[in-house]
């Protein structure tokens, strides 16, 4: 712990625990985001703090019986302490752009919340031009199905979907029990208990083409582990196989725009990558749009299914040419 | 150590705090008891040390208030008013959005720095509940290493020195920051090249060096950063193709098409397939869209984009096995 963040901490602990009397000390660690030992430390710190002087009447007062004895504290002499310290341009920024991510994906209820905060903290924050400076855009629904969803969110109700499966290229008419919203490399999610496939699915919200919400309740999944956000996709990926990819230049935006493995720039601009593959139909969609600029350099065969298919289009557009 | 550090500066804070005046650096080394004992050399050092500590966390320290009685020395004094976070009261609601926007970063400096607004928000009486909006989960990643140093450029207005993925080395003077489908995007002026320009941060080859002072430049007025991002959105359409779908496939394309009811070639008309008129803004753009369906979408006209579109499947049935 630096002594920097430990003053930035302090400086909001007084006013906190001038607003807080007799809180507890585990609900103040929770609150700071620090452990109860480290907030003990900060206390200690503190109680040999004060006015100029430093005689007993000029220090910081804190019962540290209360503290060490029933867990919770009071604090008093600090008056000169009743505000924290105002936002830094970089705290300020950061949050107003968490907020307007949050904004992107919220029904509408939340997005009126959000906009009223994002008016307050700018307003808070004094003369900071936190607009200009930084954006987020996320890749998300269309309104009335943004509202439909945070709707059977919000009043636990089992929803219609129609959504377009990328993979399989076709539209899909699904039950589901929404459970979460969440955004992830800037396209927002839906997580939801599928009906239809009898498990866990995200669905991406620009494919969610229509939603209604029905009149039934959604059944409790206090089982369902939700999927772990914290490593992006690759954790759900992990056990899914390999493929790797010779790319000319022309498609080496491939090696950037999807998770990589690994990635090895030829001096002709191309790049040679392995990329996790969860899904073959991806792949096939893949090397047909890349026309030729990408080759399966393994596993042997994992290019056929495109090449098969390529050879079906093309005697489709045959059959035609004859008329 | 690092507590008497602490206590050191947070004592000092409160020195400055409570003066009510310019303290000269002579009667600071007489108020903080951390500056004594030390040589006149130790305390020069560790109280400029201290003051940019403070600086560096936002704390307003003022200059000037030379006063008579002590030969002309340079004062030091914190207005309460410009140190207090300004009054913010948020309701529940605005408190809930909030702290889930607290959450939302996922990388290290830029969480740390919304969890410190947070605890100031805290401090100031802002209380939000973690149960509430438990179901929203944004995100904003930040993986490429140039976002730290080009983030606390942009906000302090810093000229820096980076190599593109091109190998040229550019001089730059970063006015904002955007992200799009996941990807850091900064716009800012190209000092060599004297033009605006917009980078992305994963082809920065190099970690940006900063190579001014803070301030070195003014942002145009007027920057719209989220204009800017949609300049990097595929083009509008500027033209119309006929194409052939079986039904409920490649619902991507035929959610911005129409139905044609009547086609002008019925010879160009499988059987099997519904006709859509889908719009396009490039033609390779399009033929890579539309080959990635494979025999799900064929190209009716115009010709040139049917000539693209087979090229392209030619080139991937070559390159598979069992032909």
């Amino acid at each position: 712990m630096t002594s920097q963040a430990q003053v930035r901490r302090l400086l909001s602990l007084v006013p906190y625990l001038r607003e807080h009397d007799g809180a507890a000390v585990a609900d103040v660690a929770a609150a700071f985001g620090v452990s109860p030992r480290t907030l003990r430390a900060d206390l200690g710190v503190l109680w040999m703090c004060g006015m100029p002087g430093l005689s007993p009447g000029d220090l910081i007062d804190i019962d540290m019986d209360a503290v060490d004895g029933e867990g919770v504290i009071h604090l008093s002499n600090a008056d000169y302490l009743t505000r924290p310290l105002r936002l830094t341009a970089d705290e300020a920024l950061a949050l107003v752009l968490a907020l307007r991510t949050l904004r992107e994906i919220a029904g509408p209820d939340q997005r009126a919340a959000t906009d009223r905060a994002l008016a307050k903290l700018e307003l808070a924050s004094g003369t900071t031009p936190t607009g200009q400076q930084a954006s987020v855009s996320v890749t998300s629904a269309a309104e009335d199905v943004r509202v439909t969803l945070a709707d059977g969110l919000q009043r636990g109700r089992r929803l219609d979907l129609t959504y377009d499966v990328a993979t399989r290229d076709e539209t899909t008419q699904r039950l589901v029990d929404p459970l979460r919203l969440f955004v992830l490399d800037g396209a927002g999610y839906l997580e939801a208990w599928c009906y239809r496939a009898g498990g866990l699915r995200t669905f991406r919200l620009d494919r969610v083409a229509a939603a209604s919400v029905t009149d039934v309740a959604v059944e409790p999944h206090d089982d369902v582990v939700l999927t772990d956000l914290s490593a992006g996709w690759s954790s759900s990926m992990a056990d899914a196989p390999v493929v790797t990819l010779d790319l000319a230049a022309e498609a080496a935006w491939v090696a950037e725009y999807y998770p990589t493995e690994s990635t090895t720039p030829r001096p002709d601009g191309g790049v040679v990558a392995s990329f996790r593959v969860t899904d073959p139909g991806w792949l096939r969609h893949l090397l047909l749009r890349l026309g030729g600029a990408a080759s399966v350099l393994a596993p042997e065969g994992a290019g056929d299914d495109a090449a098969q298919a390529a050879r079906e289009a093309l005697a489709a557009y045959a059959a035609l040419e004859r008329g | 150590m690092a507590p008497r550090k602490t206590e050191r500066i947070v004592n000092l804070t409160i020195a400055l705090l409570v003066a009510g005046r310019y303290l000269p650096k002579t009667r600071i080394r007489e108020l903080v008891e951390g500056y004594h004992g030390l040589s006149d050399a130790a305390f020069e050092r560790t109280f400029e040390r201290d003051k940019d500590e403070l600086r560096a966390l936002g704390v307003p320290i003022e200059v000037g208030g030379y006063d008579q009685l002590f030969e002309d020395e340079a004062g030091y004094r914190i207005l309460p008013s410009e140190f207090s976070l300004p009054p913010i009261e948020l309701d529940a609601e605005e408190a809930s959005v909030v702290g889930v926007a607290a959450r939302v970063w996922q990388h290290a400096s830029m969480a740390e720095s919304t969890q410190s607004a947070m605890t100031k928000l805290r401090a100031a009486g802002v209380e939000p509940d973690p149960s509430a909006l438990a179901a929203l989960e944004p995100s904003v990643q930040a993986t490429e290493p140039a976002f730290g140093p080009l983030w606390n450029a942009v906000l302090d207005q810093t000229r820096v020195r980076f190599t593109y993925r091109d190998g040229s080395l550019r001089t730059f003077e970063p006015w904002g920051l955007t992200s799009r489908r996941g990807r850091w995007y900064v716009v800012g002026r190209d000092v060599d090249r004297d033009a605006t320009r917009m980078f992305k941060l994963s082809r920065i080859g190099d970690v940006p060096v900063r190579i001014s002072r803070p301030g070195a430049y003014e942002v145009p007025d007027g920057l719209d950063l989220r204009a800017l991002a949609r300049s990097l959105d595929p083009k509008e359409p500027t033209a119309e193709a006929l194409v052939a779908v079986r039904p409920g496939k490649a619902p991507s394309l035929t959610r911005r098409g129409r139905r044609a009811e009547v086609t002008p070639d019925l010879a160009w008309a499988p059987e099997t397939h519904d006709r859509w008129w889908v719009g396009y803004g490039s033609l390779p753009g399009m033929a890579d869209e539309v080959a990635g369906h494979g025999a799900d979408v064929l190209v009716v006209e115009p010709v040139d984009l049917r000539e693209a579109v087979v090229d392209r499947l030619r080139a991937v049935a070559a390159s598979g096995a069992g032909r």
